[in-house]
């Protein structure tokens, strides 16, 4: 028989049962509509972390205090105190490298005339806007003079000059409170876009020596002051390796400590992302893999469905053999019936995936909102994985059905 | 056309062994209305679903257009089916859910791949021929018993067969309309030369037919 004939037979037999077709394909529909939003977001999710990390400027090194047990895991990072001024300018000698240093120090007050606002403090060398690739709204970065004289100046993100002001214009020149010391504004950065963990945009910038010598501890070691940070930014992609290689180098014969029993760390931002990328990807996987289990339930109830049908229409198969079909016309007909079941669901499941994977796009997790990703390739999965699901679960009531012997199927009533 | 020779059925039921044909010969030449008797038991449907090619028998010979049938797959038989045999039943045995005009075109189906066009013209004769051209958009269950038995022989003839197996063909309908299939039948018989073998209890059929084939269990009465 040919194809489009046993389409249109299909179709006109699950017609004649339309609700309990509608329902069955439902089940389709929502194992397809899951599987659509979950890797979505799962996608979403992936991208969004990328681009922040990549935003925080590109070929990056981390130089961070702390060690490193062989496991890998590292403990009580930053916490160690180990890292110096001095350190960051031996790194800054490496080849292809420029580097500077920061201090960090959570949870600033800042005040302006009786608004107020708790943000992250950087204490950083002038050289951070460009290895960072912070862009200015308005105003100037922090320069050298402001280093050298330790002067009481400070660059806020876009989102404190917001909080505080309402608004990032004419905010140069104004004075605004840092623990209760006055500092001048000299620059807005432009925003990142980030919100919520790791939002670039909620931080402030002051100068190194400034939060040294006023706000941040002051600790000093091997004669030199602690810092928290130097981020070394490598000249092209290629030479990254051998920047955390000559890093690593470095700060061994300079700490003298060996390999296993280092208290420092040093992560390159390619690193950082691949191990973010692999969060991502297993949360998507495990979203995308219980969102299978429903595609598999809405299969079950297509078998279900199937082998009702088989037995409500024994007769019919008896008299489609009694006048010449054969075993693989029955076969093919319950399976097609079967793939149309699932297939429609799988198309409407993309639909209705989509619309939920962007209805999701509008929901704040824990701060921040994730784009979900619908790709071409997680539809396609979706609506071949559906056609399989009624194939697989479409070959046992079909071989039934073809394996029906004439005579006894003619009596059925 | 037909030649069947020493064919037995035997049936289990669990341990029993139950025979519903002993040993039936007989031949049937081309163009010729056999009827086929017998009490309620006596072998007539095994009969029918042997010579139908629906069954094959236990042991004997079943040759049909000079092929022996009792060799052949479950394939072969289905095409042997398709071409070969018309089936008329005493339910009719229409499909409810489709017209009148795909009821009728159901064998075609089955016989390779034809385009719709064939299918269309060849459903389209067949139907105006059974006098039932202007209802071929109905569903069987639009229809009466007569009509619906009607559109059972259209589906029947579609394929052009040489043998047309009725199985109580008058068994459900008043005798008025009884009579006006047979004359159909009888007719397809005159004009066609198309080979009838009927199964039915009515006197009135086996007086029309040319010879009575009558079986006891399981054996044939009298007859040639």
């Amino acid at each position: 028989m040919r194809l489009y004939r046993l389409f249109i037979e299909s179709l006109e037999s699950l017609n004649a049962n339309k609700m309990r077709s509608i329902l069955t394909v439902l089940g389709i529909v929502i194992g397809v509509a899951a599987v659509i939003a979950m890797l979505s977001i799962g996608r979403g999710a992936q991208a969004s972390i990328t681009s922040r990390i990549e935003s925080m400027g590109t070929n990056l090194v981390y130089v961070s205090p702390g060690s490193t047990s062989e496991s890998g895991v590292q403990s009580a990072a930053g916490s160690a105190g180990t890292l110096t001024l001095d350190d960051a300018d031996a790194l800054a000698e490496l080849p292809d490298v420029e580097a500077v240093a920061s201090v960090t120090n959570s949870f600033v007050q800042a005040v302006y005339q009786g608004t107020n606002t708790n943000t992250r403090l950087m204490g950083v060398t002038p050289g951070y806007e460009t290895v960072s690739s912070l862009t200015l709204e308005d105003g100037v970065f922090i320069s050298d003079d402001d280093q050298k004289a330790r002067k009481l100046v400070v660059v806020l993100g876009s989102s404190v000059a917001e909080t505080l002001f309402g608004g990032t214009g004419g905010v140069v020149g104004q004075k605004v409170r840092l623990n209760g010391q006055p500092y001048e504004v000299i620059g807005v950065l432009a925003s990142k876009g980030g919100t919520g963990f790791m939002n670039q945009d909620d931080q402030v910038f002051i100068p190194l020596s400034t939060a040294l010598n006023r706000l941040v501890g002051g600790t000093r070691f091997r004669g030199s002051s602690v810092i928290s940070q130097i981020t070394l930014k490598a000249s092209n992609s290629e030479a990254v390796d051998q920047v955390v290689n000559n890093a690593t180098l470095l700060m061994r014969e300079r700490h003298e400590t060996v390999e296993g029993a280092d208290d420092f760390t040093v992560t390159s931002q390619e690193s950082t992302l691949d191990a973010a990328t692999e969060v991502a990807d297993t949360l998507t996987v495990f979203l995308g893999g219980i969102a299978a289990i429903s595609l598999a339930v809405g299969g079950i109830g297509i078998m279900n469905i199937m082998l009702t049908t088989v037995t409500e229409r024994t007769h019919e198969i008896g008299l489609r053999k009694a006048v010449g079909a054969k075993r693989k016309d029955i076969l093919l007909q319950f399976l097609v019936e079967a793939m149309v079941l699932s297939l429609l669901g799988g198309l409407i499941g993309v639909l209705f995936g989509w619309g939920a994977a962007q209805l999701m796009g509008q929901v704040q997790f824990g701060g921040s909102t994730i784009t979900p990703v619908v790709g071409l390739d997680s539809v396609l999965l979706a609506t071949v994985f559906s056609v399989a699901v009624g194939l697989f679960f479409g070959i046992y009531p079909a071989t039934r059905a073809a394996r029906l012997q004439p005579v006894e199927a003619l009596r059925y009533e | 056309m037909i030649e069947v020779r020493d064919l037995t059925k035997i049936y289990r039921m669990g341990r029993v062994e139950v025979p519903a044909l002993q040993g039936v010969s007989f031949r049937i030449e081309r163009g010729e209305v056999v009827a086929i008797m017998g009490q309620s038991g006596s072998g007539k449907s095994t009969l029918m679903n042997i010579l139908g090619c629906l069954d094959l028998p236990t042991s004997g010979e079943y040759h049909l257009d000079g092929q022996n049938i009792a060799g052949m797959n479950e394939d072969e038989l289905a095409d042997i089916r398709n071409q070969k045999i018309g089936f008329v039943f005493q339910q009719f045995n229409l499909l409810p859910r489709i017209s009148v005009r795909r009821n009728a075109e159901l064998p075609l189906l089955y016989n390779g791949g034809k385009p719709q066009k064939e299918i269309n013209q060849r459903s389209e004769a067949i139907l105006n021929a059974v006098g039932l051209g202007e209802r071929m958009h109905h569903r069987p269950t639009e229809l009466s018993g007569g009509q619906q038995q009607r559109v059972a022989i259209a589906r029947a003839l579609i394929n052009e067969p040489a043998l047309l197996l009725a199985d109580e063909p008058t068994g459900n309908l008043d005798s008025k309309t009884g009579k006006e299939i047979l004359d159909l039948l009888l007719g397809l018989n005159k004009e066609h030369g198309l080979t009838l073998v009927i199964v039915t209890h009515d006197p009135a059929i086996a007086a029309h037919s040319q010879r009575i084939i009558r079986l006891r269990d399981g054996m044939i009465e009298n007859g040639s």
